[in-house]
């Protein structure tokens, strides 16, 4: 991604699949692109989609979620849990005014340091076709209020 | 017999078994009735329902769990008692549900709209079809289906879906199916002019939390992460951002448990439209799930079970 500006994407990842296949990806010396942050969990059961809501809020313009396979969850069902959770945070987006593609979850497993390089490749490069994230702006906000009531 | 008397005489019945029956009666005005709490006998006497009992009052009933207690019930508020009882916070055989034939209730910021200040109200009629006010000695009316909440518009379930008493005869839904119109016109708009609408509507919140407090499905009361500091969800920053993500919270914890009785957003005092997001929340469970909260009081939630191949979560796409 030389010449194009950082954007922030902070990555929640399973310990035991994901976490572990981004250092295969690490330790394979597999180029990948630096804009995304990891932060490891314990389970992608323990991922709360408001984490995502928040992340995104607080200042990420993506936000992407990877855990083990369906079937392959260390904890047995944690992910199955997390994907109908997902799920249904991914589709409260669009009425949020917010693009679906800032966020995505999948699974990789801790042998897939090459599937890892390419979700985090892909990923970001989704993010920087959308470009930062819009906020909300105390500031023009204080002023549509005050030009609404004339003052 | 009209359906009051007759609801009147089944709940003087009941009442000696039980510890109190909630309904409703006239408020400070003629267009606000409040929650009644019927203790005695005479207490009776002051229930009314029509068209102004606009309260769900299964909202009390989690904070009465070990009690006897009799609750009157518009078809809507029927689905938070069935999805209560489903997720173990309420006992339903404490629960006595007095369900009647419900023909919608008003939205007082319609009828604000459609006979403008209402403050000074005098007296308030509801003749047929016509919601008649008397305001500073001046009649207005307006029909009633106009002032009437937009739920009641979708309505399907007119009539108690559970009840151990039923006054009067059930009565016809208005509509067979909720095709989410509003949702899918909503989401019809640039993605710009969603984020900004958002933005508009969140400045005017006020954090007063009545949107959780009127939800019969917020069961966390003091516990709620709006305002605990460990963990720390939301900030005391005087920010739309933190008030936006209240509504988000409020809404994923909503997820798949949303019996949309709207109190939400009738209880908003600055009218914020939040009733959109548990909507659109609804749809998608409907979808995804064939799932509606309250309905049916066997069905499993939907995020609390799953499927090892889910039917219609294609992940593997992306």
């Amino acid at each position: 991604m030389s010449g194009v500006n950082e954007l922030r994407i902070v990555g929640f990842l399973c310990n035991w699949c994901s976490y572990g296949g981004a250092d295969a990806a690490g330790v394979g010396r597999l180029a990948q692109p630096t804009d995304l942050r990891i932060i490891r969990m314990p389970c992608s059961g323990r991922i709360n989609p408001l984490f995502v809501a928040r992340t995104l809020l607080s200042g990420a313009d993506g936000v992407l979620v990877s855990g083990c396979h369906p079937r392959d969850c260390h904890y047995a069902e944690g992910n199955f849990y997390a994907r109908r959770r997902l799920e249904v945070f991914k589709r409260l987006l669009p009425t949020l005014g917010i693009d679906p593609g800032r966020f995505e979850y999948t699974w990789v497993s801790a042998s897939e340091g090459q599937r890892w390089q390419t979700v985090v490749t892909t990923f970001t490069e989704q993010i920087h076709r959308l470009g930062p994230m819009p906020r909300f702006s105390p500031g023009e906000a204080c002023v549509a209020v005050l030009a609404e009531s004339g003052g | 017999m009209n359906v009051l008397s007759q609801l009147k005489e089944q709940i003087a019945a009941t009442l000696p078994n039980l510890d109190l029956v909630i309904g409703w009666e006239r408020g400070f005005d003629p267009l606000h009735h409040t929650p009644l709490f019927m203790r005695r006998p005479e207490d009776v006497e002051r229930l009314v329902i029509d068209a102004l009992c606009v309260h769900n009052l299964a909202v009390y009933l989690p904070g009465l769990k070990n009690k006897k207690v009799g609750v009157a019930v518009k078809g809507c508020d029927s689905r938070a008692v069935n999805q209560l009882a489903r997720e173990g916070l309420i006992k339903r055989e404490n629960v006595v549900v007095f369900g009647f034939p419900c023909d919608g209730a008003a939205d007082l910021t319609k009828v604000r709209r459609q006979l403008g200040d209402i403050s000074g109200v005098q007296s308030a009629a509801l003749e047929g079809d016509l919601l008649r006010v008397v305001v500073d000695g001046k009649e207005r009316e307006t029909p009633l289906k106009d002032v009437l909440a937009d739920k009641c518009l979708r309505c399907r379930y007119p009539n108690a879906l559970t009840h151990d008493h039923f006054a009067g005869e059930p009565r016809e839904a208005r509509v067979q199916t909720d095709d989410y119109k509003d949702v899918v016109d909503f989401e019809a708009l640039p993605l710009e002019a969603r984020f900004a609408h958002w933005q508009q509507e969140m400045q005017r919140c006020i954090r007063c939390y009545a949107c959780r407090n009127a939800c019969p499905m917020c069961v966390c009361r003091d516990h709620c992460v709006a305002q605990s500091r460990d963990p720390h969800w939301v900030t005391q920053e005087d920010e739309t951002r933190e008030k936006w993500m209240f509504q988000i919270i409020h809404a994923m914890h909503l997820a798949g448990r949303c019996v949309e009785c709207g109190e939400c957003q009738r209880a908003c005092p600055v009218d914020i439209p939040i009733l959109a997001l548990k909507r659109k929340l609804n749809k998608e469970i409907r979808e995804l799930f064939d799932f509606e909260a309250g309905v049916d009081p066997q069905a499993v939630p939907p995020l609390l079970s799953f499927q090892v191949e889910e039917k219609n979560i294609n992940e593997r796409g992306w």
